[in-house]
């Protein structure tokens, strides 16, 4: 965050994490931009390790929202009366419309990635049937098998996996939260190089075999080496150091689509609903109650005037510093890793950042919106799996406006709050109760409409 | 069937609103968000209504074909009155957030403008209404299959493909004109496009008589079309200004009093 301090020191702006409640700053337009800016609170889960290799906490990030307040406003489309972080008499019309515009901006930036990995997900469902096959090999986070006859007894095993993989993930980000305390950054950064290997060379290696096999294209080996071997390296280039903003972001949905994918293979049907469901809460949880570990986390970090783990997180922006060589921008994410999975070890990582300098004028910069790497994984995985049971793109779509509706309501709602915020409990829960909706109530009516072709 | 008639059908059916959404929608990202918004108050319509029409089913009697297909129909009446009223809902919902946006800035301009909502909110209901109408079909014209092997009409997927372009259009038509006539308070007018649009459901319970569906259909289209025209402020000048590329206001995409 220091670079975030000096490049907003010559804007007025407000604490971070004060967040939100002092209405009383002079703010201006630029103000409601830089401000969201600040100190990121992303909500970080820590994600239990789904295969040994790995015994670095896994952590999910939550999400950071940075939107320009009164944006919000106009994104959401009815924020109106809300409010921008407080009516500033200073903020004239055109100001206010620039605004506006600017947080329409920072979610449509926010909606672009998050359909382009579910997208991806869901292109691969629905062609590669590798990730839809049942298989009786299950993770270690869901002991209980879901095979049972009687339906109370599924249940129940379902909720009993839910159970343990829950408190996986809060024992990783209490583990998480105190490594930061204690300042142990080459742990965590060890863990996060560890996780995103993992990620970018074996799940990608085995994507790519998968793909080979649903197309039936014979590739030699050193082909494949030579092509995973590139594709790793630039990866981890990418997320752990410098590269350009746009590659950055590919590599950020593109392991974001493969964890997603394992997720969606090895979960039990059930228990990955029950799953959601209890991530969402748990998510509200740490990120909002005083005592949760993410907020924690965030105020530690604000203490120390640091970034909060920039890894893991998605940037849609690139930050301009003045005369700064290495901005607080927290472009990099890191690996990310639900739980399971992976081991996705989010580690604060200083050091990675990406920098641009602009010339010293130009102060204007679009900060962006950020987004944690978790939050896409959960809703692609949602939406995957509705892709996945059934043949039916009725609930796939549904799901998917669902979802990027409660992203916007939860931005709207950034810009309202200015602090950090869940990202996943409003669209989760939107997605979940239009997926079971659309199953169960729409299907058979659309169905009985096509059959005899009547159109609503 | 397979890709040909996939790929085709898929142009029929999306390409005019596709071409729509890239040249107007794409580039503004509040348009965008108004899009997708009233995709979501389509979906919520749907929801209730399927909900609605679910239960009947259930308390009725499943091996009654006729009692099945008389739900059916009413179920599709109670669709449409729905999306008429979540349009309307989605309407006050929209003028209480410019109306807030207005008193927040103490100025004049808005960044959207009612109309622009208007045509916006209708191809969202149009691009949702469509998509689950037709995207089952268009999947299934993908995989390995005969058109109408038990003696059903040959032409099941073009006439759906052509079916839902109508649907489409027809519901941003319906968003410009019910807009407007909500915003002069002019109830007639929204009358007739609820009517208007129970008229194209009811016109589809003749299918697989295309011909009796589909032309009248297209008909009301056109009709439709010119009406929605002239309430979003077009004529005939408008027009030829347009088509002959005299037109400052448009070639500039910058509003300025002539």
């Amino acid at each position: 965050m220091t670079s975030d301090n000096h490049r907003v020191t010559s804007l007025p702006c407000r604490a971070a994490m004060n967040a939100s409640d002092s209405d009383d700053d002079s703010y201006n337009e630029r103000t409601a931009l830089v401000q969201s800016e600040n100190p990121v609170v992303p909500s970080y889960r820590p994600e239990p390790d789904l295969n040994p290799p790995s015994d670095t906490p896994p952590k999910r990030s939550g999400v950071t929202r940075r939107a320009g307040p009164a944006a919000m406003d106009g994104g959401g489309g009815g924020g109106g009366g809300g409010s921008v972080g407080g009516s500033d008499q200073d903020v004239d019309a055109d100001d206010e419309e620039l605004t506006l515009k600017y947080g329409a901006k920072h979610v449509i930036m926010l909606f672009i990635p998050v359909t382009l990995c579910m997208v991806v997900v869901v292109a691969t469902i629905k062609s590669v049937s590798f990730y839809t096959e049942k298989t009786d090999q299950q993770l270690i986070y869901t002991p209980f098998t879901e095979n049972t006859p009687s339906v109370g007894r599924r249940l129940l095993n379902s909720v009993l996996n839910t159970i343990i993989m829950i408190s996986v993930i809060v024992v990783m980000t209490i583990f998480l939260v105190v490594l930061y305390k204690y300042r142990c950054y080459k742990f965590i950064h060890g863990w996060l190089i560890l996780s995103s290997l993992m990620l970018l060379f074996w799940f990608s290696f085995m994507y790519l075999g998968e793909v080979f096999k649903t197309y039936n294209l014979a590739v030699d080996y050193p082909t494949v080496g030579v092509i995973i071997w590139n594709f790793g390296a630039v990866g981890m280039i990418c997320i752990h150091w410098k590269g350009p903003l746009q590659l950055q972001q590919a590599y950020l949905i593109l392991i974001s689509a493969l964890m997603a994918l394992v997720f969606i293979k090895y979960l039990p049907e059930w228990s990955a609903w029950v799953i959601l469901g209890a991530i969402s809460v748990y998510d509200l949880v740490a990120v909002l109650s005083p005592k949760g570990p993410l907020r924690m986390l965030v105020e530690t970090a604000q203490e120390r005037n640091e970034p909060i783990f920039p890894a893991l997180i998605y940037s849609s922006a690139m930050m301009w510093t003045v005369g700064m060589a290495s901005p607080a921008d927290a472009q990099r994410s890191g690996h990310e890793t639900d739980e399971e999975a992976e081991q996705s070890s989010r580690g604060a990582e200083p050091e990675g950042r990406q920098s641009r300098s602009i010339p010293e004028d130009d102060l204007e910069e679009d900060r962006g919106v950020k987004l944690g790497l978790g939050d896409f994984i959960f809703y692609s995985v949602l939406v995957g799996k509705a892709a996945a049971t059934g043949g039916d793109w009725n609930t796939t779509l549904a799901c998917f406006v669902a979802i990027l509706i409660g992203l916007c309501l939860t931005l709207l709602l950034l810009a309202i709050f200015k602090k950090a915020l869940p990202a996943l409990p409003i669209s989760i829960t939107f997605g979940l109760v239009f997926y079971f909706s659309t199953d169960f109530l729409v299907q058979p009516f659309m169905d009985n409409l096509a059959a005899h072709q009547f159109y609503i | 069937m397979t890709a040909a008639v996939f790929f085709g059908c898929t142009f029929i059916a999306f390409g005019p609103a596709i071409a729509l959404f890239l040249f107007t929608i794409a580039r503004e990202p509040l348009r965008v968000i108004f899009l997708i918004a009233g995709a979501f108050f389509w979906l919520v319509s749907l929801l209730l209504s399927s909900l609605v029409w679910f239960i009947s089913v259930q308390i009725s009697n499943k091996d009654s074909a006729a009692q099945q297909k008389g739900l059916l129909i009413f179920g599709v009446v109670l669709s449409v009155l729905l999306q008429e009223t979540f349009r309307f809902a989605y309407y006050k919902l929209l003028k209480k957030a410019n109306e807030g946006l207005l008193t927040l800035s103490q100025e004049e301009t808005m960044p959207i403008s009612i109309r622009q909502l208007a045509y916006v909110s209708g191809l969202g209901f149009g691009f949702m209404s469509g998509a689950f109408s037709v995207v089952n079909i268009l999947a299934d014209s993908v995989g390995p299959g005969t058109v109408g092997i038990h003696g059903d009409s040959q032409h099941y997927f073009l006439s759906s493909a052509f079916m839902t372009m109508a649907i489409i259009l027809l519901h941003m038509f319906w968003g410009v004109v019910f807009f407007d006539a909500c915003e002069k308070q002019r109830w007639w007018a929204v009358a007739a496009v609820v009517i208007s649009h129970l008229i194209v459901s009811c016109l589809t319970f003749q299918n697989p008589e295309y011909v009796a569906s589909l032309v009248p259909t297209y008909v009301i289209l056109f009709l439709m079309g010119v009406w929605a025209f002239y309430s979003a402020g077009g004529s005939l000048r408008n027009l030829k200004l347009c088509l002959t590329c005299k037109d400052k206001d448009f070639l500039l995409a910058n509003h300025r009093p002539r």
